[in-house]
């Protein structure tokens, strides 16, 4: 019956088969860079933001430094750089841990933003109140301030998130077979670019429309200690 | 606790301009004066919110330069005192409860069924017992100044500095946080209240002092202040109600 549908269809059977060759790179590469990269980038982000907010003479203005080169160029610059680049100097690093170094960095770089700002919305009046109760000013930051901030910070961290999963496709340029390599790849065999590119970006929407709605998830679970009327 | 000659300006406006004041344990000491006099600016430097650019401080028997003061030393007096501010700075994202433990669990590193037992004491002597697992938000402004007195309290503190505790509130609510006051202050607790409430002032604090301009106008006890001021300015002030002048 299938075959039947497949001859009078053809396209439908490259569909068919490229559709597991395309997800389980997917699920083996894009997310787990994805993920990886973006827990380093919140780490990342997270101390840059503190050492700001906290006017840390010297570590700060390098904090702005390296916020200033990784938000001022190109995404796939930095991976060319690292990848191609580095090598001339005697560092040679694989595709994958280059492509995590370059999206944590960069990511780290846009959410420490995210996440200074928020640090800075937090009501002054919260921080002395944890010094008055006798917390030291990391104890505040950490038990007070912090999850206040990261509250704020949730939605435009997810949102870069989701972002940095569909940005990830820059690394197939550094030879990283992560979906949409592998896309092209079955596409030079089969040349069928139009259903295949429009296959992986359906991929790409499916990986996104998972993470919005963890995204509404978490938010509804963060939201515990804002008022509700009922 | 003493201080003497506390200055600070922000900028070119000098804001505290030479302020002695002294308060004895046990006392509960009001302060009074329009909006602008510099009260905030006093109580924050006596708890290094703010840096006095001068003056010394006396708490029990060690002095202490307040335009010198090391970490360390402001860490433990820190520890020693309470501060309950007008806009009451409840941490947003822990439950009334978990404000009063806060200071207790992990600033003094007591045992948590220790501190919460502490905190429901505590809670329960502001009334507020059963509201102790309620976040800030979901707190009226009297209840959630309630809930900052009973943080204060609950570290046992040798003072506690109040920033005009009612005046974010209505007037409905501020009778119950000056009841709660009026209760601590009968339990012998050492106080020093900026205040509008002249009626609080009179009947619970056993000195008034009345700030205008960065400096101590008159201070004195209570009822000497308020039957017989000695200045002409005191005296205006009483007239003309603190509260419709001083409100800010
Ligand atoms: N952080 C600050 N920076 C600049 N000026 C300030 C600051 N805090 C207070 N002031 C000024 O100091 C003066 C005294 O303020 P404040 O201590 O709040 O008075 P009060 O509490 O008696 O109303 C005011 O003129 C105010 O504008
Ligand atoms: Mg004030």
């Amino acid at each position: 019956m299938l075959e039947r549908l497949y001859e009078s269809v053809p396209l439908l059977e490259i569909l068919v088969d490229s559709f597991p060759k395309i997800l389980i790179p997917g699920l083996t590469v894009t997310i787990p860079l994805t993920a990886i990269a973006f827990s380093l980038a919140m780490v990342i982000a997270v101390a840059a933001a503190m050492i700001q907010f906290a006017r840390v003479p010297a570590a700060a203005q390098l904090c702005r430094f390296y916020i200033w080169i990784f938000r001022g160029t190109p995404l796939l610059v930095q991976l060319f750089v690292v990848f191609f680049g580095l090598p001339k100097v005697g560092v040679r690093i694989e595709p994958f841990p280059a492509a995590v170094l370059v999206f944590s960095l960069n990511e780290g770089a846009y959410c420490a933003e995210t996440v200074r700002a928020a640090l800075e919305a937090v009501p002054a009046g919260q921080l002395e109140a944890g010094r008055c109760a006798g917390l030291s000013y990391l104890q505040t930051m950490r038990r007070i301030v912090l999850p206040q901030a990261m509250r704020t910070a949730f939605p435009p961290l997810s949102n870069s998130l989701i972002a940095m999963v569909k940005d990830t496709s820059l690394a197939a340029n550094i030879t990283v077979v992560e979906m949409f390599r592998a896309t092209e790849q079955i596409d030079a065999r089969v040349y069928q670019p139009l259903a295949l590119y429009i296959e992986v970006g359906l991929v790409y929407l499916l990986f996104s429309t998972v993470l919005t709605w963890l995204q509404h998830i978490g938010e509804r679970k963060l939201s515990a200690y804002e008022y509700r009327e009922g | 606790m003493e201080v003497k000659n506390v200055r600070k300006s922000f900028g070119q406006t000098q804001v505290l301009k030479g302020v002695d004041l002294r308060v004895d344990r046990g006392d509960v000491v009001a302060i009074l004066g329009p909006s602008g006099s510099g009260k905030t600016t006093l109580l924050r430097c006596l708890n290094f919110l703010e840096r006095a650019d001068e003056g010394t401080l006396r708490f029990d028997e060690e002095e202490f330069r307040l335009g010198h003061m090391s970490k360390r030393d402001v860490a433990r007096l820190r520890k020693r005192t309470a501060f309950v501010f007008q806009s009451y700075n409840l941490f947003l994202n822990k439950t009334a409860l978990q404000n009063v433990t806060e200071g207790l669990i992990v600033g003094r590193k007591m045992p948590r069924d220790r501190a919460e037992e502490i905190g429901r004491r505590a809670l329960s002597k502001v009334g507020m017992a059963d509201r102790m697992n309620h976040y800030p938000s979901q707190l009226s402004g009297g209840q959630q100044q309630r809930v900052a007195i009973a943080r204060a309290m609950a570290v046992e503190p040798e003072i506690i500095y109040f920033d005009e505790p009612t005046s974010a509130l209505d007037p409905e609510l501020t009778g119950e946080v000056l009841a709660v006051m009026r209760q601590l202050a009968g339990e012998g607790m050492t106080m020093l209240v900026v205040t509008h409430e002249l009626g609080f002032a009179r009947t619970v604090s056993s000195q008034t002092v009345f700030m205008e301009h960065g400096v101590v106008v008159e201070a004195g006890a209570s009822r000497e202040v308020f039957e017989h001021p000695r200045e002409e300015r005191t005296r205006a002030f009483l007239q003309t109600d603190g509260r419709a002048e001083g409100k800010d």
